[in-house]
């Protein structure tokens, strides 16, 4: 659609920090030489004394964000997905998650959404990673509207949180009457045959595939699920009970990441067949971003294969 | 500040009693670090019981002075520190690294009174001491953190990260200690990999830098009294005595980690008694 309007969520993410500085003077937001991509800048620019940079090491700066909830700060930490839950896992794991401490980390250009850059910095790994961490919430939104409401959402929690955004443009799905709430997934569409349940840059495709199911006769239900630890397990059993089978759609690798929390519920309540899309335990590459999606079949078609492969398991 | 003959002896004592609670933390607990630990004694015992404000009975209090213990497996050091000051009772120190136990192998903040910061995993913990006293420094605080730091830790590349940061953000509210005792797990530190020469690097990193023998409580008065008119973090390197005040651990690298059994036990107890009794006698 061409009059559809498309933010980034690190652009929303942005724009949440400074509302929430303007009502929180204990809120304190560090970043890593990125300011200007993860848009921490605008915060920089309108809370000088409340932005640190601790340039390019961002093992210490999740020392630097511990030190400071300690001291009774809320603290947003930021950098690329891949540096931040990547390269500073042990960090976020020992100075942060045991110590339970108040720390949101705003990760942005998760995915292979990242494009041009390459592997190196196309961080389909965040979620896993994060998931094995006792205590961690981690909200990973669908547009802008989520985006902004988690910032809120995470600021308001006491403890860590690790919220992923995109660097890509999305379509906004969500007006001022969505509400987002930690640990609840959505239903954004109803559907008899099969779930569709995607988190991020794929719950739009998620609502096209489920369009283009039911040109196909097929019903496809759509769960938004924005929050992926802790998961919904009510909606899950729910959808599992209702359709029998349940695709998940997810820009990261398919082992440890929406799917397989998805799958470890299913299995362990109401068994039926999972099928997970999302990237296929494979490096991404350099390409115009939207160009990579359908590569990886990361889109309404691939998502609608994935669905067609569920039902046909259901038998 | 010129410390008294008396004030001294008291802080030797205490230093004595701190020092059998790390053997006794260690022997209950048949693992653990007395070695790096017993190194530590004496910054310590001068931290807790002359220079820093914290309250036993209130040990969150907003303004206190901040430490946080870097080197996290010199835990039963600390502990028997807080435990001596009166933050848990002594009697606890024998419950170290049980299954039911608050003191854990390495400090929890969240478990025992007075532990400021979760340490253990190297390198990390003076990032964390860097970012309390940015916190001060945020708040108009005047509070000032402290943080001990191991010879062989420095090897880690965080601590760089944290010392570029520390003196990049003016945080002369910052002091960290390295406790210069020259042995790691796997040797010397020349042998492993020689961190040599220390002041010369925080210097490079633009730290205000003092070396002392880190078992004379007049050097540590003097360094600490420096600090505090220091416009940059300062950095204490200490020479010390790995395992000192039990003869068969000093400087000896196979008691980094590894705790007395009995008949050892009995000869570290009975030597820290000798001690104390002359001590006290003084």
């Amino acid at each position: 659609m061409a009059d559809t309007v498309r933010i980034a969520t690190r652009d929303a993410y942005g724009k949440a920090l400074v509302e929430l500085g303007e009502k929180n003077e204990k809120l304190i937001v560090l970043d890593a030489d990125l300011a200007a991509a993860t848009k921490t800048g605008a915060f920089k620019k309108a809370f000088p004394d409340r932005f640190i940079d601790v340039g390019i090491a961002e093992g210490n700066m999740m020392g630097i964000a511990a030190g400071l909830a300690t001291a009774g700060f809320t603290v947003f930490a930021s950098s690329f997905a891949m540096f931040a839950a990547g390269r500073a896992f042990e960090q976020v794991r020992n100075s942060i998650g045991y110590p339970h401490l108040n720390v949101k980390i705003g990760a942005t250009h998760a995915g292979i959404s990242v494009g041009e850059d390459g592997a190196s910095h196309q961080c389909c790994e965040d979620i896993a990673l994060m998931r094995s961490i006792p205590g961690m919430t981690i909200i990973n939104p669908a547009d802008a509207e989520e985006a902004k409401q988690a910032v809120f959402a995470a600021a308001e929690k006491d403890g860590p949180v690790y919220m992923r955004f995109g660097r890509l443009a999305v379509p906004v799905l969500f007006d001022a009457n969505y509400k987002f709430e930690i640990g609840k997934g959505v239903y954004l569409r109803e559907g008899a045959d099969v779930t569709i349940i995607a988190t991020g840059l794929l719950v739009g495709p998620a609502l096209d595939a489920a369009e283009a199911l039911s040109a196909e006769g097929i019903g496809a239900a759509v769960i938004n699920m924005a929050t992926i630890k802790p998961v919904d397990r009510e909606i899950i059993v729910d959808a599992a009970k209702k359709t029998g089978c349940i695709v998940t759609a997810e820009e990261h690798n398919i082992i440890g990441g929406l799917g397989s929390a998805v799958a470890e519920v299913v299995c362990e309540t109401v068994p039926v067949p999972v099928v997970r899309c999302g990237v296929e335990d494979v490096f991404g590459k350099s390409g115009p971003a939207l160009e990579l999606l359908d590569i990886y079949g990361l889109n309404a078609a691939g998502v609608a294969a994935k669905a067609k492969c569920a039902l046909a398991m259901k038998g | 500040m010129t410390l008294s003959t008396p004030q001294i002896k008291d802080l030797k004592i205490k230093a004595l009693h701190i020092r059998k609670g790390i053997i006794e933390g260690t022997y209950n607990a048949k693992s653990g670090h007395p070695g790096g630990s017993l190194s530590i004694v004496e910054v310590l015992t001068y931290l807790y019981f002359v220079k820093m404000n914290v309250d036993p009975k209130d040990p969150k209090k907003e303004d206190r002075d901040r430490f946080v213990l870097s080197k996290g497996h010199a835990a039963p050091a600390l502990y028997a520190t807080l435990a001596e000051k009166g933050f848990f009772p002594v009697e606890e120190l024998k419950t170290l690294r049980k299954s039911n136990a608050r003191l854990q192998g390495h400090p929890n903040m969240n478990y025992v009174p007075g532990v400021d910061m979760s340490t253990g995993s190297l390198g990390q913990g003076i990032s964390a001491a860097a970012g309390m006293a940015l916190g001060a420094k945020l708040s108009g605080k005047s509070y000032k953190v402290y943080t001990v730091l191991g010879d062989g830790e420095i090897e880690e590349g965080q601590v760089w990260e944290a010392a570029m940061f520390a003196a990049a953000k003016k945080l002369n509210n910052l002091v960290a200690f390295v406790d210069n005792n020259n042995l790691q797990i796997d040797g010397t530190v020349e042998e492993v990999n020689s961190p040599y020469p220390i002041p010369e690097k925080f210097a490079a990193f633009g730290w205000n830098v003092i070396e002392i023998n880190g078992h004379d409580y007049q050097q540590i008065a003097d360094v600490l009294e420096n600090s505090d008119s220091s416009d940059k973090p300062t950095a204490v390197i200490m020479k010390t005595v790995k395992g000192l005040g039990v003869s068969y651990m000093e400087n000896q690298v196979n008691w980094h980690g590894a705790a007395p059994k009995q008949p050892e036990y009995e000869i570290a107890m009975a030597e820290l008694d000798k001690a104390l009794a002359e001590t006290e006698a003084e």
